[in-house]
């Protein structure tokens, strides 16, 4: 690890504004930007990166570490765009085809995902043992018949998480058939449970491709900005991952976007108990901090409408954001699901565009003083405060689902859309907006912890299940430590042991994850 | 009286009131929720129907998933097990099945005879034989009044079909768990099958539309989920705190474990014990029970209110530990010699919650 001078800079990639922030061994903000994010990535991470080391002499030289978060792979999904075509192979006939693959996803999602899903018979027991032989042929024939639309494959077997040779022999075939694809395995990526499983294989295998321009774009902005410093992107549980690993597993980005803010809204105001909502210019995420860090969510969480089994901060998501285009039909206004993303700047109405927008709505109903120029809103006052009035009910609404007793928390907007939080809302004990609110996110990347997995098959003959789970927290302690966590701060944040109960002897897969911040001196 | 129906609209308020009611067993209502919404999707609603709409003589099929949840989650039925039973029930009786009725009230057992109910087109029965669930065939109130759970009918994915005639219920419950192991853990299966009129002593009515109430209850919110919960069913809380420690063990067709859980708010300081065998039997502390089986021990979700599930149980997870009073029929003599904490071999006898207050 290069020590460097210590500096970190956090870089918040939203589909609006790309924001970046220089961040020094102790913690303190010392410089930060806000740049339009561009259609090609490469270009509003690098003039962002830039910007705000221009705002430090030799900066480039100092910085040791570059965090970046994304919203990519959300806003993909929540947009259904730039995803790419996914054929499911599920292996578990004759079991399981009482609910078949993508059951209940959200039609418009669905079909802007799935080429194609099938149920191969195949899968294995919980003791390993095939259900039924696994059909190769019928995969095959699979394959064929989706291969002028396959732009990638997600293969769940029934139990791989106990035994994934099927999953393994079918990439292969995938090989043969279909070449060079990217193929997920849903065993890499969940946990037992079958539907949430393969719904999160199927998600990471349609965000390949939104990874790897964001890591191009990252590793390109880097070297144009001569910095040499580790990189690393955010994910869900706010904790960073290499870019290799973000290739293989970009659906673990998810979530991240409303971790980072959260931190940083923590940070920002030194509150630790609140409710944060964050406002970007595509979604608005309302989430709960406690205890300084964002409230998980106990239950399966919903991405874009669909079910997975990530342990993501309980948030509740909102696709509405500043660039939200409004539009109106036979006289109800209908706020997106459209957003004018990052064109907010030529688009707006405020910034001489022609389409209107919520920044508008903020604009037109007087919350967002010094954005644009508020007499181009003329001749559309009616809507757009019908516009405003409608987004206050949602936002409202959200507020109080999130919160889960009568007790009134403050609530901290950020977000560069935060002007869309009105004053005072019910149920709210005062709307706090901390100065530099607006890089909240990129703040909290910056300050994400370090992590250490470890994920081994233990036989608790010998020394007994307390000892083995002991040693798979050491391991996993030491890894986060060798990652760069600071050993006195490296915390457990997951367990997780499944029996492999085939085996004679007590003998279980368990994978821990720990964490701590960044050693930094 | 309107005919109660389970639509699209309120089988997620059944599910939801499946896991309050599950105690931590019966597994996550949600496998048999979506088997139920695909089926109501394809063959219209299924009609809720009390004892009392039937003839003496029409012909009950009790049925369910028997076997480890943990498996169930991973190995979803294929979808035509339920048909395959009551063929084999109509075959055997020479009479056409009436009507569906969960065998238990409680985690996916509660929602899944919906499916099938929804597939054969026929009315599901408001009642159930256990009042919540339970993990072993002698577990219903049946047994209780000397009926066999004989013959019984087991299937699996591969439409492999079972019957079974024993002695009594506890060899249908030895041979029975010997026959789901070997089917890989998890099967469905019919159970006490026998006509309306031998079904008014044992049934636990109005049973199916408790769950959707209590589901519908928790979904409306707002404020501390207890206090909607007391609304439906008196509910005794035992405590809160983070789960710290999960260990689970799948043998035998059954999930067994324990949990702990570290008291937090007004219960920092205090350390609970779960332990449980498909469902949660007791609550310990300091080595001592502050609740047993039969009442039913379920942990919510201290934010929403959901009753979480045994295999669901994670690390981190924070929790109420709530309690409600068992249907009485458990609580004689007969009943807790049958499903009693001594009945799962604990040196202790039943607690009873009922005179505590939430």
């Amino acid at each position: 690890m290069r020590e460097g001078g210590g500096l970190r800079v956090g870089i918040d990639v939203g589909g609006t504004n790309t924001d970046a922030v220089i961040i020094d061994a102790q913690d303190r903000l010392l410089a930060k930007v806000k740049h339009p994010t561009t259609p090609d990535v490469t270009t509003g991470i690098l003039t962002a990166l830039q910007f705000v080391l221009e705002q430090q002499d030799g900066a480039a030289a100092k910085v040791s570490h570059v965090m970046l978060g994304t919203t990519h792979a959300t806003n993909a999904i929540l947009e259904r765009r730039n995803l790419n075509r996914v054929a499911a192979i599920r292996l578990g006939g004759p079991a399981t085809h009482s609910i078949p693959p993508l059951s209940n996803w959200p039609v418009d999602l669905k079909a802007a995902i799935s080429c194609g899903g099938t149920i191969v018979d195949g899968g294995v027991e919980m003791t390993g043992e095939p259900i039924v032989p696994l059909d190769e042929d019928a995969v095959r024939r699979f394959l064929d018949s989706v291969s002028e639309q396959a732009e990638a494959v997600a293969i769940s077997g029934v139990f791989s998480p106990v035994l994934s040779d099927q999953e393994y022999r079918v990439e292969e075939l995938v090989r043969e058939v279909l070449g060079d694809v990217p193929v997920s395995l849903s065993h890499e990526i969940g946990s037992l449970g079958l539907l949430e499983r393969e719904n999160a294989c199927v998600l990471n295998a349609a965000l390949v491709a939104v990874a790897g321009r964001v890591t191009a774009g990252l590793n390109n902005a880097m070297t144009a900005n001569g910095v040499t410093a580790e990189a690393y992107i955010a994910q869900n549980d706010g904790t960073l991952m290499s870019l290799d690993y973000v290739r293989r597993y970009p659906i673990l980005t998810i979530g991240s976007g409303p971790t980072n803010s959260m931190r940083g809204a923590s940070y920002l105001t030194g509150a630790t108990d609140a409710l944060v909502v964050d406002v970007g210019g595509t979604s608005t995420d309302i989430g709960i901090l406690s205890a300084g860090f964002p409230r998980e969510s106990s239950t399966a969480v919903e991405i874009g409408g669909v079910r997975t089994n990530f342990r993501m901060p309980d948030l509740v998501s909102l696709a509405i954001g500043g660039g939200t285009i409004v539009s109106e039909s036979d006289g109800t206004v209908a706020l997106g699901p459209g957003s004018v993303g990052y064109r907010l700047t030529t688009e707006a109405l405020v910034f001489g565009g022609a389409v209107p927008t919520l920044t508008d709505a903020i604009v037109a109903s007087g919350r967002g003083s010094g954005i644009g120029d508020a007499r181009r809103t003329a001749g559309r006052e009616d809507l757009l405060q019908r516009a405003i009035a409608a987004c206050d009910v949602r936002i409202e609404d959200a507020v109080d689902r999130v919160k889960t007793s009568g007790r009134e928390l403050p609530l901290i907007a950020v977000g560069g859309g935060s002007g869309l939080i009105p004053e005072t809302l019910a149920g709210v004990a005062g709307v706090h907006r901390p100065e530099n609110h607006d890089v909240a996110n990129a703040i909290g990347a910056a300050i994400a912890s370090v992590s250490g997995e470890l994920d081994r098959v233990f036989a608790y003959g010998k020394e007994g299940r307390d000892e083995a789970i002991a040693e798979a927290v050491r391991l996993a302690r030491d890894e986060a430590i060798r990652a760069g966590a600071d050993p006195a701060h490296v915390e457990v944040v997951e367990i997780e042991e499944v029996p492999l109960a085939y085996l004679t002897d007590p003998v279980a897969r368990v994978r821990v994850k720990a964490a701590g911040p960044l050693k930094t001196h | 009286m309107t005919t109660l129906h389970i639509d699209l609209g309120n089988l997620p308020a059944l599910a939801l009131g499946c896991t309050v009611f599950a105690g931590g067993g019966g597994g996550d209502p949600r496998i048999g929720e979506q088997m139920a919404m695909e089926a109501i999707r394809e063959f219209g609603p299924v009609e809720i129907r009390s004892l009392d709409a039937f003839d003496d003589d029409d012909l009950i099929m009790p049925c369910g998933m028997i076997g480890a949840p943990t498996v169930m989650v991973e190995k979803i039925p294929n979808g035509a097990e339920g048909r395959a039973i009551r063929e084999t029930y109509e075959r055997m009786f020479g009479r056409p099945v009436t009507a569906v009725m969960p065998f238990e009230m409680g985690g996916i057992n509660g929602v899944l005879p919906v499916a099938w109910a929804a597939y054969a087109g026929l009315p599901l029965l408001d009642a159930d034989f256990m009042g919540r669930a339970f993990p072993e065939l002698q577990m219903l109130t049946p047994h209780l009044y000397g009926m066999s759970g004989s013959p019984a009918v087991i299937t699996d994915e591969r439409m492999q079909t079972v019957v079974f005639n024993t002695r009594d219920n506890i060899w249908l419950e030895k041979l029975v768990r010997n026959c789901v192991a070997s089917l890989g853990g998890s099967a469905c299966g019919g159970l006490y099958p026998m006509s309306v009129g031998q079904a008014r002593r044992p049934a636990i009515a109005g049973t199916v539309s408790k769950a959707i109430r209590m589901g519908e209850t928790i979904r409306r919110g707002g404020g501390d989920p207890i206090d909607s919960i007391v609304r439906v069913a008196p509910v005794v809380r035992l405590g809160q705190g983070k789960v710290v420690d999960i260990e689970r063990r799948t043998s035998g067709g059954f999930v067994r474990g324990s949990a702990l859980i570290e008291g937090l708010g007004t219960d920092k300081g205090r350390l609970f014990r779960l332990e449980f065998q498909n469902e949660n039997l007791v609550v310990l502390e300091d080595g001592e029970p502050l609740a047993t089986v039969p009442d039913i021990i379920t942990l919510l979700d201290i934010h929403t209110g959901h009753g979480i599930v045994t295999e669901g149980t994670r690390y981190g997870q924070r929790i109420q530990i709530v309690a409600f009073p068992s249907p009485p029929v458990w609580t004689t003599a007969e009943g807790l010699r049958a499903v009693g904490p001594r009945a799962f071999g604990y040196d202790f006898d039943f607690l009873s919650v009922a005179d505590r207050h939430a």
